[in-house]
C-alpha cells in the first residue's frame, strides 16, 4: 500500500462524504423546519439526474444540463410539497412514510415510463476532464476534486444562508418555534414550499453531479437516501452541522474500510478468503459506526436543542 | 419522630441560569396531607419531575421508604410505591377505564410478561381492578374508553391507577385542576379519607381544598421554599402573605 | 359474540380457504399459489403488524427478518441436498418445521441485537435505525458469495412437511393456511393479555406506562422480537413458495410493502394484514396484467389511502377498532 494510493481513497471518501452532505442537508433541514420524514427524497437525487443527462444528451452541454438539473428538482419539489406533502406535516410519522413511499413508487415508474428501462449516460464536461497530480505522485481526476469544491460551497452557502439571512432567520425560527413563526407574520406555508424545493435542489445537483461517475438509473437515488439517513441520523436529525460532520464521517468509513479492511485481512488469511470477508465486513462497517454512535449518543452528535 | 416516608433534602436543579430548584428540602410524614403551594412558575413542576425521575437533579438527594431512589428510573420507583397522578390526565385513551386500572393492577403484581391469558378473564387482575373503580366511584363507566370520559372522571381514574399500585405515598398533582364544585367537595372527601392509606403530598391551586385537607403546607416560590407550618402557621406567616397569599386570598 | 368485526374477519377466512379449493376442484393450480401468495404476505404483515399495530413502533426493517426466514430455508434445504454439513459440522434439512424453528431463531437473535439499539431510540430515529440496520443485513447478504450473492439462492425441491406432498400446490397451500390461522390465534392471546396490555398501553402513553412501574423498554423489545419471529416464519415459507431465495427479500421495498399490506388492510387489526395482502395481490394480478408499470398506480392507491382512508378495507368493513 502507498501513500499515494491511501490518498486517492481518502480523497475517493471525501466526494462520497460531499455527496452524501447534499443529500442530508435537504433531508435534516426539511425534518427540522417541517418535522417531515421524506423518503422521496433519493426520487428528486434522480430527477436531476435525469434531467441533466436529457437536457446535456439534447444540447450537448453539461451546465445546461446542471442547471436544469436545479431547476427541474425545485419545482418537482415544489409540486410534491404543493400537492401531497403540505397535507402530511400534521400526520404521524407512519403515514409520512407511507406517503412518501408512495411517491417513490410513482417516481421511478413515471420516470421509466419517461425514459425507458435503459439507464442515460453523462459525460463529463471538457473542463473538467484530465487528471491532477497530488504529492506523492498520485494522480486525481479533476471531476472529482470539483464535486468536493461544489460540496465545499454548498456548505459554506447553507451556513450564510441559515446564519446570516432573512430567510434563514425564518427558517430557524420555525426550527424552534411554529406558531411564533406564524404570528411573526411570515406566510409558513410559502416558507415551506420554499424549504422543500431548496431541499430538492440540492437532492437534485447530487444527482447530476454523480451521474457523470456512474450511469443514470431509475432507483439510482435509494442507496444514497439510506446512507443519507444514517449520516443523519449520527449527526442529530435536524442538524445541518451534524449532517456535514455525518457525511464525512460515512464517506470515509465506508471508502477507506472497503479499501483497508480486505488488505488487514490479507495478513491473516489467504487473498480470496480475505477479498470476500473483508468485502462483506466493510459493507457493514457503517452501520456498525451508526449502532455504536447511539449506543452512546442516541439522539446523535450534535441533537438539535429543543428536540 | 416518625421517620418520613417521602424525604428531599437541598434539592438543586438548574436549567442554564435559572434555578427551577434552589436548594428544597421537604419531607411526607406517614398520615399527613402536605401541601406544596406557589404561584405559576414556582418549580412545582421541575419539582415533581425530579420526584418521580423523569429529570435528573443536579444535586442533593431523595429517599424514598428509607432509601435513596436518585439513581432509580421511572418504572423503578414506581415499583417501590410512589404513585402519581398527573397535572393533564395521563391514561391510556383507546383502553376502557377498567382495562387502565387492570394495566395498574398487573403492574403491581409484576407481572407483565404473560401472553396466553385474556386479561378480561383474569379474575386475579378485573376483580381487584373492578373494587377499586366501585371505591372512586367509577363502577358504571368502567367499560368506557378513558378519551370519552368526562375531565372529571379522567380525574378520578388516575386516582384509582395511584390506588391500585397499592403506594406508599401519593403525588397528586393539581388534582382539582378542571373540576366542577360538585367535583371538587367530594373529591375532597375522598383524599381526606386516602391519607389514612398513604400520605400524599398535593400539589394544588384550589386553595379551599388545600386548607381544608393539608395537615402541613410548604409554599415554593421562585424554586425556594419559603415557608413550613400548620395551616394557621401559613396563613398567618407574613412572608407568605406578601409573596403568594396577597394576592389570591 | 359475532360483532360486525368478528363476522368480516370469520368471511374473510373462509373465503382465502374456498377460494382455492375451488380453483384447485377446476384445475386452476395459478390460483392456489396466488392464494398461498397472499396467505404468507398476511403472516408476514401479521408478525409485523404485532410491533406496528399494537406497539407503535414503524419498524422500516422487517424486510431483515423476512429474508433470514427465506435465508434460513434455502441454506438448510441447500445443505442437506449437497450432504456437506454447516458449521459445528450440523446437517442441513428439508423438513419445514425444522427449518421453521431455525428461522425463528435466528431471527429473533437478530431482532434482539437491532431491537436493542434501535428502541434506545424512538420516531424517526426509530424508523431510519430499523431501516438502516436492515439494509446491513442487504449488502451482507448480496456480498457474501457463499450462498449465491447477489444471485440468490435456488431451492431445487420444496422442503418437506410430514405426511403430506409439498409439490402440490393446494397441499402446500393448505399448510400456510394452517400457519397463518395459528399466527391469527397467536396474535389474538397476546393482544388480549397482560403482555399485549402493557405492549398497547406503551403505544398509547408511554409515561402512563412507566408511571405504573412496567419498563416500556422490555415490553417493546419483547414485542419487536416476537414480531420478527412470525415475520421469519413467513420468510421461510416465501422462499419455499417460490423455490428461491434472493436478497430482494431483504431490500427496504420489502419492508415498505409489509407496512403498506398493514395500511391497505388496518392498523393493529387482527385480519387487517389478510385483508391487506388479499387487496395488494389483487391490485398486483389485475394491474400487473393491463401493464407493466403497475406499480405507477399501486402508488396513487396507495397515496389515496393515506391521505384519505386511513382505517384500510377492515375500517371500511367493519367500522372503527374496539379495544377492551
Amino acid at each position: 500500500m502507498t501513500i499515494a494510493l491511501a490518498l486517492e481513497q481518502l480523497l475517493n471518501g471525501i466526494q462520497l462524504g460531499v455527496m452524501l452532505f447534499l443529500m442530508a442537508a435537504g433531508l435534516t433541514l426539511i425534518f427540522g423546519v417541517m418535522g417531515l420524514i421524506n423518503l422521496a427524497h433519493g426520487s428528486l437525487y434522480m430527477v436531476g439526474a435525469f434531467a441533466c443527462a436529457a437536457v446535456a444528451a439534447w444540447t450537448g452541454s453539461f451546465w445546461l444540463g446542471l442547471i436544469a438539473s436545479l431547476a427541474c428538482a425545485a419545482a418537482a419539489g415544489a409540486i410534491v410539497e404543493l400537492a401531497v406533502i403540505r397535507r402530511l406535516y400534521d400526520r404521524d410519522h407512519l403515514d409520512q412514510v407511507l406517503a412518501t413511499f408512495a411517491l417513490i413508487l410513482i417516481f421511478s415508474e413515471g420516470t421509466r415510463w419517461l425514459f425507458g428501462d435503459f439507464p442515460l449516460y453523462l459525460d463529463i464536461p471538457a473542463l473538467l476532464q484530465g487528471v491532477v497530480t497530488l504529492p506523492g505522485d498520485a494522480s486525481y481526476p479533476v471531476y472529482r476534486l470539483a464535486i468536493i469544491a461544489v460540496g465545499a460551497l454548498i456548505a459554506l452557502g447553507l451556513y450564510l444562508l441559515i446564519g446570516k439571512t432573512r430567510l434563514g432567520m425564518r427558517i430557524r425560527a420555525g426550527e424552534s418555534d411554529r406558531e411564533m413563526i406564524g404570528a411573526l407574520g411570515v406566510d409558513i406555508r410559502t416558507l415551506y414550499t420554499l424549504v422543500f424545493a431548496l431541499g430538492s435542489a440540492l437532492a437534485g445537483l447530487a444527482g447530476a453531479l454523480v451521474g457523470a461517475l456512474q450511469s443514470v438509473q431509475v432507483g439510482m437515488g435509494e442507496p444514497v437516501l439510506i446512507l443519507a439517513f444514517v449520516v443523519i441520523v449520527i449527526g442529530g436529525i435536524g442538524s445541518i452541522k451534524g449532517a456535514l460532520y455525518g457525511a464525512l464521517l460515512v464517506g470515509v468509513t465506508d471508502t477507506l474500510g472497503r479499501f483497508l479492511l480486505p488488505q488487514f485481512l490479507a495478513l491473516f488469511v489467504d487473498p480470496s478468503q480475505a477479498g470476500m470477508i473483508g468485502g462483506a465486513m466493510a459493507s457493514m462497517l457503517i452501520y456498525v459506526v451508526m449502532a455504536v454512535i447511539l449506543a452512546v449518543k442516541p439522539r446523535g452528535l450534535f441533537p438539535p436543542a429543543h428536540a | 419522630m416518625v421517620e418520613p416516608v417521602l424525604q428531599i433534602d437541598n434539592l438543586v436543579k438548574a436549567f442554564g441560569a435559572l434555578r427551577a430548584t434552589d436548594g428544597v428540602s421537604i419531607d411526607l410524614r406517614p398520615g399527613e396531607i402536605h401541601a406544596l403551594i406557589g404561584p405559576n412558575g414556582a418549580g412545582k413542576s421541575t419539582l415533581i419531575h425530579q420526584i418521580c425521575g423523569t429529570v435528573r437533579p443536579d444535586s442533593g438527594t431523595i429517599r424514598f421508604a428509607g432509601e435513596d431512589i436518585g439513581a432509580l428510573n421511572t418504572a423503578e420507583r414506581a415499583q417501590k410505591g410512589l404513585g402519581r397522578t398527573f397535572q393533564v390526565s395521563s391514561l391510556a385513551p383507546e383502553f376502557s377505564a377498567l382495562r387502565n386500572v387492570m394495566l395498574a393492577v398487573q403492574a403491581k403484581q409484576g407481572s407483565s410478561f404473560g401472553f396466553f391469558r385474556p386479561v378480561m378473564r383474569d379474575r386475579s387482575l378485573v376483580d381487584p381492578a373492578m373494587a377499586i373503580l366501585e371505591r372512586v366511584g367509577l363502577a358504571d363507566r368502567a367499560r368506557l374508553p378513558a378519551a370519552e370520559l368526562s375531565h372529571g372522571e379522567r380525574r378520578q381514574l388516575e386516582i384509582a391507577m395511584a390506588l391500585a399500585l397499592q403506594s406508599k405515598a401519593f403525588l397528586l398533582d393539581e388534582p382539582m385542576a378542571g373540576m366542577g364544585p360538585e367535583g371538587s367537595k367530594r373529591l375532597t372527601g375522598f383524599l381526606d379519607a386516602l391519607r389514612r392509606e398513604a400520605p400524599i403530598l398535593l400539589v394544588e391551586h384550589d386553595m379551599d381544598a388545600v386548607f381544608a385537607l393539608a395537615d402541613r403546607i410548604s409554599v415554593l416560590v421562585y424554586g425556594k421554599v419559603i415557608a413550613t407550618g400548620t395551616v394557621d402557621e401559613i396563613r398567618s406567616n407574613p412572608t407568605v402573605r406578601t409573596a403568594y397569599l396577597g394576592d389570591h386570598a | 359474540m359475532l360483532t360486525r368485526e368478528n363476522t368480516v374477519n370469520l368471511v374473510l377466512a373462509l373465503l382465502l380457504l374456498v377460494a382455492p379449493l375451488a380453483a384447485n376442484a377446476f384445475g386452476q393450480p395459478f390460483y392456489v399459489t396466488l392464494a398461498t401468495r397472499i396467505a404468507i404476505l398476511a403472516l408476514a404483515a401479521l408478525g409485523l403488524n404485532l410491533a406496528l399495530g399494537l406497539g407503535g413502533l414503524v419498524s422500516f426493517g422487517h424486510a431483515a427478518f423476512f429474508g433470514i426466514g427465506g435465508y434460513a430455508a434455502g441454506i438448510l434445504s441447500s445443505h442437506a441436498l449437497s450432504y456437506e454439513p454447516m458449521i459445528f459440522g450440523l446437517p442441513g434439512t428439508v423438513q419445514m418445521p425444522v427449518i421453521w424453528i431455525v428461522a425463528v431463531i435466528a431471527a429473533g437473535l437478530v431482532a434482539l441485537a437491532i431491537g436493542a439499539i434501535s428502541l434506545r431510540t424512538s420516531g424517526v430515529y426509530f424508523i431510519m435505525i430499523t431501516l438502516a440496520f436492515a439494509q446491513m443485513v442487504y449488502y451482507f447478504a448480496i456480498s457474501w458469495p457463499a450462498y449465491g450473492g447477489e444471485d440468490g439462492l435456488s431451492i431445487l425441491v420444496r422442503n418437506q412437511f410430514p405426511g403430506l406432498n409439498t409439490m402440490k400446490p393446494l397441499s402446500f397451500f393448505l399448510v400456510c393456511y394452517v400457519v397463518l390461522l395459528a399466527g391469527i390465534g397467536l396474535f389474538a392471546l397476546i393482544r388480549a393479555s397482560r403482555f399485549g396490555t402493557a405492549l398497547q398501553a406503551a403505544r398509547q402513553n408511554e409515561t402512563r406506562v412507566a408511571t405504573v412501574g412496567i419498563h416500556p423498554y422490555r415490553i417493546r423489545l419483547t414485542g419487536f422480537v416476537i414480531s420478527a419471529m412470525i415475520t421469519a416464519l413467513a420468510g421461510a415459507l416465501y422462499a419455499d413458495l417460490n423455490r428461491f431465495v434472493s436478497p430482494s427479500m431483504l431490500s427496504w421495498h420489502m419492508s415498505g410493502e409489509l407496512i403498506v399490506l398493514i395500511i391497505l388492510g388496518g392498523t393493529g387489526r387482527l385480519f387487517g394484514p389478510v385483508a391487506g395482502a388479499a387487496l395488494y395481490v389483487a391490485f398486483e394480478f389485475a394491474l400487473g396484467g393491463l401493464t407493466e408499470r403497475w406499480q405507477f398506480f399501486l402508488g396513487l392507491i396507495l397515496l389515496g389511502v393515506v391521505l384519505f382512508a386511513r382505517g384500510g378495507l377492515l375500517g371500511l368493513l367493519a367500522g372503527k377498532a374496539k379495544h377492551g
